[in-house]
């Protein structure tokens, strides 16, 4: 699929923003994406928006509010992975000749607390089983458990993730954090402690996707190309699958939605694991991202802990990941969060990324998973 | 057993969660299906296996014993609950080859340990508006004398 290229990508910070609408955000973003690109009105032929909680026709008040309506404007809803899902159709409908030119965003403005998830039966919530966090919590026990991860380990991913976040002006909180304080904060639910918990809030990210025969963009020498961008759901069977069944099978074989995706982008693309320079991964908490460098491929199965301690994955080690400082220090607006990691790998593969750049990085690997289960790899390419 | 603990039969004018999710016999039982193509067993009861698709199943009683699998516990309310807190919260395994999520009697997850003996017990959630007890399932450990 390498004849789709990233023309142009855009951010609102992620954060709390009072007063600012969910449109505006979108606006900003959009704006930003379309500008680098040099596309303006009339300029692209099909949008496609990634949103959980923005409601109804979120996509259409943020081109409405742009002035730009018309063409075809597709709200995708896939938990965290909806900019994922976007990004794969506007990136499909390219690569079929639908389109030459398209932009696809994501934005979101969480409430806050607990997540509240229509996913769930009112039942559920009754019975107190609607409670997300302690899925995460049984999820990083079944991986400690297995994987001699400790909670030092979920602590040093906190304290790599906000490092690498201190620099990034875009990011939620951008300080430095100690592993003793990290353990300190509050048990949320065992073992996950609050500062290993991401934040929801709020933002948005845009990206302009072309045809790559149609010319790269005036500004920006290097080009980025989208080599994959890969959406898959859950096999049925595994308990604690991010599709939050009430029972699974005492099966622990299943190929999890983060696997399947990975593995489809990694044919998508003709590369390997091996292949990749940097990665944004989901840390959702701070196991999560642990088990996803196992589920990428990253390392082989009971090697996350070792590659954590050998400094591979922080800035400046062989991979690092999240080099952005994550959803741990950006905060976690679902429907903008994966376009949010392909506009920090764009920066990165341009060489744009300043205090946190990765040198010489040319390949980059997104992955997000979360309800449905919905799971997105996008591997890019300069 | 916990305050609040209870069994559903010993209560009167009292209310399932949901209706379908467990008898209300003593010891009270789970009630899932079971799949007459692939074998396998799901919980709560779905005319559709969930895991082969097929069409061909039936309600079955689960084990009331099992072991625990995973545990944790919730310290903060969940949206859309109104009982207290903390509460446990975690995965058994039944001899069916099922793993169920459950509320756990044990709030406190260092009085837990991997592998332990679990069995099925009925509590009060919370009191409904019309005064009736809102009952749900949990697993509670099987005390040793």
């Amino acid at each position: 699929m390498s004849d789709v290229e990233v023309a142009g990508v855009g951010l609102h910070p992620f954060g709390r923003f009072e007063g600012v609408s969910i449109s505006d955000m979108g606006v900003t973003a959009v704006r930003g994406a379309l500008r680098e690109a040099g596309v303006g009105k009339g300029g692209f032929q099909a949008a496609f928006c990634g949103t959980a909680y923005g409601g109804v026709a979120t996509g259409h008040k943020v081109l409405g509010a742009l002035g730009m309506t018309g063409m075809p404007i597709v709200d995708v809803e896939a938990g965290c992975a909806s900019g994922a899902a976007a990004l794969m159709l506007g990136s499909k409908a390219i690569g079929a000749g639908q389109y030459d030119t398209v932009v696809v965003f994501g934005v979101e403005k969480m409430p806050r607390g607990i997540i509240r998830s229509s996913f769930f039966e009112p039942w559920q919530e009754e019975a107190g089983l609607a409670a997300t966090p302690a899925y995460f919590g049984l999820r990083a026990q079944r991986f400690m458990q297995t994987s001699g991860v400790t909670k030092d380990h979920l602590a040093a991913v906190v304290v790599k993730n906000r490092r690498h976040g201190a620099h990034n002006p875009d990011a939620m909180y951008r300080s430095d954090v100690e592993a003793a304080d990290v353990l300190a904060s509050r048990v949320v639910c065992e073992p996950l402690h609050l500062w290993m918990l991401c934040s929801p809030n709020e933002g948005a990210a845009a990206v302009v996707l072309r045809r790559a025969d149609k010319g790269t963009s005036a500004r920006h020498g290097a080009a980025v190309q989208l080599d994959s961008a890969v959406l898959r759901s859950h096999l049925p069977g595994a308990v604690l699958s991010e599709s939050t069944p009430m029972a699974g099978l005492t099966d622990d074989t299943l190929p999890t939605p983060t696997t399947l995706a990975a593995t489809a982008a990694y044919e998508e693309a003709g590369l390997g694991p091996r292949d990749i320079d940097v990665v944004e991964c989901q840390d959702t908490d701070a196991a999560r991202e642990l088990m996803s460098y196992e589920e990428l491929g990253l390392c082989a199965a009971g090697g996350a802990a070792e590659m954590l301690d050998a400094g591979v994955t922080s800035v400046g080690g062989r991979l690092p990941v999240n080099p952005s400082g994550g959803l741990l220090s950006k905060g976690e607006p679902l429907g903008a969060s994966a376009l949010g990691q392909v506009v920090e790998l764009v920066h990165q593969l341009r060489g744009e990324a300043g205090a946190r750049q990765v040198h010489g990085a040319r390949v980059g690997l997104a992955h997000t998973v979360g309800r449905g289960a919905n799971a997105g790899v996008v591997i890019l390419r300069r | 057993m916990r305050p609040g603990a209870a069994t559903f039969s010993a209560m009167s004018a009292t209310v399932p969660v949901r209706q379908g999710l467990f008898t209300d016999t003593d010891p009270p039982h789970l009630l899932g299906g079971r799949c007459a193509a692939c074998g396998h067993h799901h919980f709560p009861h779905h005319d559709i296996c969930p895991y082969c698709a097929s069409e061909d199943t039936e309600p079955a009683e689960l084990s009331a014993m099992g072991r625990l699998w995973a545990w944790t516990a919730v310290t903060h309310a969940p949206p859309g609950y109104k009982g207290e807190v903390p509460y446990g919260f975690g995965v058994i395994e039944l001899p069916e080859g099922l793993r169920v999520i459950t509320r756990l009697t044990e709030p406190d997850p260092a009085k837990l340990h991997f592998d332990q003996s679990m069995h099925m017990v009925t509590e009060v959630l919370h009191v409904d508006d019309e005064g009736r007890p809102v009952v749900g399932y949990a697993f509670a450990p099987v005390e040793v004398p």
